[in-house]
């Protein structure tokens, strides 16, 4: 079993030291990520879910924990990586108006990692980047700024993908755009994950579209994941109630999502600042199903079924 | 000591002035004295540094003062200005007035000036701080117009004031050009944010806006560079006295320059030094009491 | 036709940039009725904010033009306003919520300063109020848009606040005086969905409450579905279609509505369609004839000749596509 994972985080630490005092961003979280499957951590902003995302790629040393990948525990390299897994391990970022450099065009801008990771050929396997991302290769000559908000997120993808990696942690990608334009990239993701075999580490806080394309879903609030399940079982049995507060907070269309939503679920109060995190279950100050024990003793994680992990006071392991 | 002097002779006075110590043993004797308010004797003036130019500081004081107040009243005002009709005849005029100020060094403006308004139009004098048959008011502050007020002497003062005008604008018009220019940026980038749109929304006039909203949002980069202005008033003064005759202490500072007199020299530029951290401590200050997100920040989380 | 609050015929505006200019609007049409809510969706970039700006005339510090087209409000054109009529208009009859409550606050000064400065302006001139009057009435505003700890807020600076409480102040100044229309511009999309949802039942309530009308600007359509009557959809500068909200997202008849709707991620789990290819267009050359032709799947020969206009399918639906276009059908605005 342990084999078939692309990415395991143990009990993953990362604490920023400010002025104020210690931003626990990242509190102790367990993830894995199957092989070619999408894991979907959804979070609100401040949540702590970009930090888990630059901590996996690189690019924050964790405090504490293990990341390992394929076997191999990476998180104590931190910025010094090897090559190897860097090309491995690639991100996209959330607003590609600003992770591409607007001095460069599109040629230089994949060229860059073409660069680093010693890949020759370049214009042939620039071309082919275009094409695997469905821009004409007349764009090689254009910069950022003359070209739509979906096109340049499709230019980050390709320079995510010059490396061929294998595992491509996705940071809020579409959130920036519009769903007609998300519509697009999310199926080309989809698309690329299949012919590539990739595994996504889909950051998002759009439940929604991780009905559409997740394998897992997790939920995260303040440092620490809620609830993880199956995507199904997720939408269909929300057990935590930050889950179902969540759930029940989305603006949807039709009768048969209105059906599927819990039951109204009133959304008190807002995430507390993560240097000011509340004792015990750090959901309580919201939570409309609070207990005594909830403001004192912080709640472990719990299977309650299989591959269905909860983290409440209301629900208790069950003997496998 | 003429060229002729005797080994011996100079060899002492080198010893005394511990020239023939390191460069730094140097800077530390200098040092010493200066925080004893020992800047050495003038070699030209032969009176102590120190003196010199708390004679002669303040009638400079008195230009750059007024030079510092019209680029900051002036130059905001046009900048708000030419940002509010951006791109109209208003904007342009300021602009061009803008280059030509920035290009322009302060002499020139000093010389036209008084050609335009002394010569031709015989307006305005061009000499000195006060006429000649006017007997200077007794000293309290050393600028001649407060001390004048303070005395209720109000010839003395409008006399004073007439001379100040031409020096005042050569040395201000360089500094007023370059913040109309910050403060017209920062106003035109601020005018299409949000919470102007929404100032116009709840019916707040436009003038309002415009000194209110706008102006204490958009004061920062002015503020800044006004701090750095006021020093580089002081400099910019050196030229505009010798040709006012202005009895200041940058005219002292330009014969020192040219007499090699060390210990002047040495003396002026720590005055000047001295404004310029002046100028960028009071900036920081009345910048944190414009926008409270300089010191907020520090504290809160982003 | 029942009496309109608002009616907009025919807006066309553009912004003069350098070396011409973006015509960003073109000929855009709608009404208000009275206590209607109103929503109108569409791309970022579509004139959404733009068309409601010039409803307010706050377009003033900027490059825009108005070349075209009538704002009526209660039957008076609002462009035709003097500045002092302008004024009273926005202090006693609109009042516009904006997208980002970050910017929509002055960062320079306290909320304090900022709230009694609105009151200072929309409560008139003939009405002086003492300083206890003033705070009370500050304190009250605050505290029904349930901001907890009304007199700390007022002692603060928006930078202190969360996106949740700066976007309650926003609403409580705008809802300041007694108002009969207010827009509101995509209020708590750049918050998180449970912000977001505390945010839109507490405007529903007061708009509820206090029965007026609102324009509901938003691309989360779910949002538009839950508070709105009836529904515009906005492309590139134009009103393409207009219906009743529930036959709207039941039967959307453009093409891009079409494209629109299907894009939405849905919690059922029925996958993602593939959207609508291409973007808006680039506002200084837009295409000829419809401007939606380009990334249509059903353009005619027509679509790149001619604007189509608003042709009536049925009482509750209106839409702009030449597909629509039946013999004898009568063009009409």
């Amino acid at each position: 079993m342990e084999n078939s994972n692309i990415l395991t985080i143990k009990n993953l630490k990362k604490y920023f030291f400010t002025q104020k005092g210690i931003v626990k961003a990242v509190n102790d979280i367990d993830i894995s990520i199957k092989e070619g499957e999408i894991l979907g951590l959804v979070g609100e902003s401040g949540s702590g879910k970009t930090t888990v995302a630059y901590t996996v790629v690189g690019l924050y040393s964790p405090t504490s924990g293990e990341i390992i990948f394929r076997n191999q525990n990476i998180g104590n390299e931190g910025k010094n990586r090897s090559i190897k897994l860097k090309q491995e391990i690639q991100i996209v970022f959330q607003d590609p108006g600003t992770s591409l450099n607007p001095a460069r065009n599109i040629y230089q801008i994949l060229e860059v990692p073409l660069k680093v990771h010693g890949i020759k050929n370049r214009d042939k396997k620039i071309k082919e980047l275009l094409q695997t991302v469905e821009i004409p290769e007349d764009y090689i000559h254009k910069y950022p700024q003359m070209i739509g908000g979906g096109e340049r997120q499709m230019i980050s993808i390709a320079r995510a993908l010059a490396s061929n990696p294998s595992l491509l942690i996705l940071d809020e990608p579409t959130s920036a755009l519009d769903v007609s334009i998300q519509a697009k990239i999310i199926n080309m993701l989809l698309q690329l994950q299949k012919n590539f075999n990739l595994s996504y580490l889909f950051i998002t806080h759009d439940l929604s579209l991780m009905r559409n394309i997740a394998s897992t879903v997790s939920i995260m609030y303040l440092g620490k994941i809620c609830e993880s399940a199956k995507c199904k079982e997720f939408f269909e049995k929300p057990l935590h109630p930050y889950t179902q507060m969540l759930l029940s907070s989305i603006p949807v269309l039709t009768d048969a999502e209105e059906d599927i939503k819990p039951k109204k679920v009133k959304s008190i109060g807002e995430i507390p600042s993560p240097v000011n995190i509340p004792s015990g279950c750090s959901f309580h100050s919201r939570c409309s199903k609070k207990m005594d024990i909830c403001s004192k003793e912080d709640p472990i994680m719990a299977e309650i079924s299989a591959g269905h992990f909860v983290r409440c006071h209301l629900f208790k392991q069950i003997e496998l | 000591m003429g060229t002729q002097a005797p080994e011996d002779v100079v060899e002492r006075l080198r010893v005394e002035m511990h020239y023939d110590k390191p460069i730094f043993i140097q800077y530390y004797y200098w040092f010493k004295n200066v925080l004893r308010g020992n800047l050495g004797i003038s070699l030209v003036t032969k009176h102590p540094v120190l003196e010199d130019i708390s004679e002669l500081f303040p009638a400079t004081f008195e230009i750059a003062l007024y030079a510092f107040i019209f680029i900051a009243v002036v130059g905001t005002a046009i900048g708000v200005f030419s940002a509010r009709y951006s791109n109209s005849w208003v904007d342009n005029l300021g602009r061009i007035f803008a280059y030509f100020g920035i290009v322009t060094p302060q002499f020139v403006f000093a010389i036209m000036g008084m050609l335009l308004f002394c010569y031709v139009f015989k307006i305005l004098p061009s000499m000195g701080r006060l006429d000649p048959t006017l007997t200077y008011p007794a000293k309290i502050t050393g600028l001649i117009t407060i001390d004048a007020l303070l005395q209720g002497n109000f010839i003395v003062f409008f006399d004073a004031l007439k001379h100040l005008i031409l020096p005042v604008l050569s040395v201000g018009l360089g500094g007023m050009a370059q913040s109309t220019r910050i403060t017209r940026t920062s106003v035109y980038n601020n005018m299409r944010k949000d919470f102007i749109a929404a100032a116009q929304s709840y019916g707040v006039p436009d003038r309002v806006i415009m000194f209110r909203d706008l102006l204490k949002v958009s004061m920062n980069p002015t503020v800044s560079i006004l701090g750095l202005q006021f020093a580089t008033t002081l400099s910019n003064a050196f030229l505009v006295e010798l040709i006012f005759n202005w009895p200041g202490f940058a005219r002292y500072g330009m014969t020192a320059m040219l007499q090699k007199d060390l210990n002047a020299i040495s003396g002026v530029v720590l005055t000047v030094a001295i404004f310029v951290m002046l100028g960028n401590i009071f900036a920081d200050i009345v910048n944190s009491f414009l926008d409270p997100r300089v010191y907020l920040l520090s504290t809160s989380k982003e | 036709m029942e009496k309109s609050l608002l009616e907009v015929k025919d807006l066309n505006l553009h912004y003069v940039v350098f070396g011409g200019s973006l015509k960003v609007l073109d000929g855009v049409n709608f009404r208000v009725g009275f206590k209607e809510n109103i929503g109108i969706v569409g791309e970022t970039g579509c004139g959404k904010t733009t068309t409601m700006k010039a409803i307010m005339r706050i377009l003033g510090m900027t490059t825009a033009k108005i070349s075209k087209g009538e704002i009526l409000f209660k039957e008076r054109d609002v462009l035709k306003m003097n500045e002092a009529e302008v004024q009273k208009f926005r202090r006693r009859e609109i009042s516009m919520i904006f997208q980002d409550p970050t910017a929509a606050l002055n960062p320079v000064f306290s909320i304090k300063s900022q709230i009694y400065n609105v009151i200072k302006y929309s409560q008139g001139t003939e009405k002086k109020l003492t300083k206890k009057e003033r705070k009370d009435l500050a304190t009250k505003a605050l505290s029904d848009v349930m901001l907890p700890d009304p007199e700390r807020v007022l002692e603060n600076y928006p930078i202190q606040l969360s996106g949740g409480m700066r976007q309650r102040v926003c609403i409580a100044m705008a809802l300041l005086s007694d108002l009969d229309l207010l827009i509101a511009d995509e209020p708590g999309t750049s918050l998180d969905v449970t912000i977001q949802d505390q945010i839109l039942e507490l405007l529903n309530e007061l708009v509820r409450k206090k029965g007026i009308s609102i324009i509901l600007i938003s691309h989360a359509l779910g949002i538009i579905k839950n508070i709105t009557h009836r529904t515009y959809v906005m492309y590139a500068g134009f009103m393409i279609e207009a219906a009743k909200t529930t036959e709207l997202f039941s039967n959307p008849l453009h093409p891009y509505s079409k494209g629109l709707i299907a894009s939405v991620p849905t919690l059922v789990g029925r996958g993602i369609s593939n959207g609508i290819p291409g973007h808006i267009p680039n506002y200084s050359n837009p295409p000829l004839g419809c401007r939606f032709h380009p990334r249509c799947s059903y353009t005619m020969p027509i679509c790149k000749v001619e604007k189509p206009p608003f042709l009536t399918v049925s009482d509750t639906h209106q839409v702009a596509c030449w597909l629509f276009k039946k013999e004898g059908d009568k063009i009409g605005k």
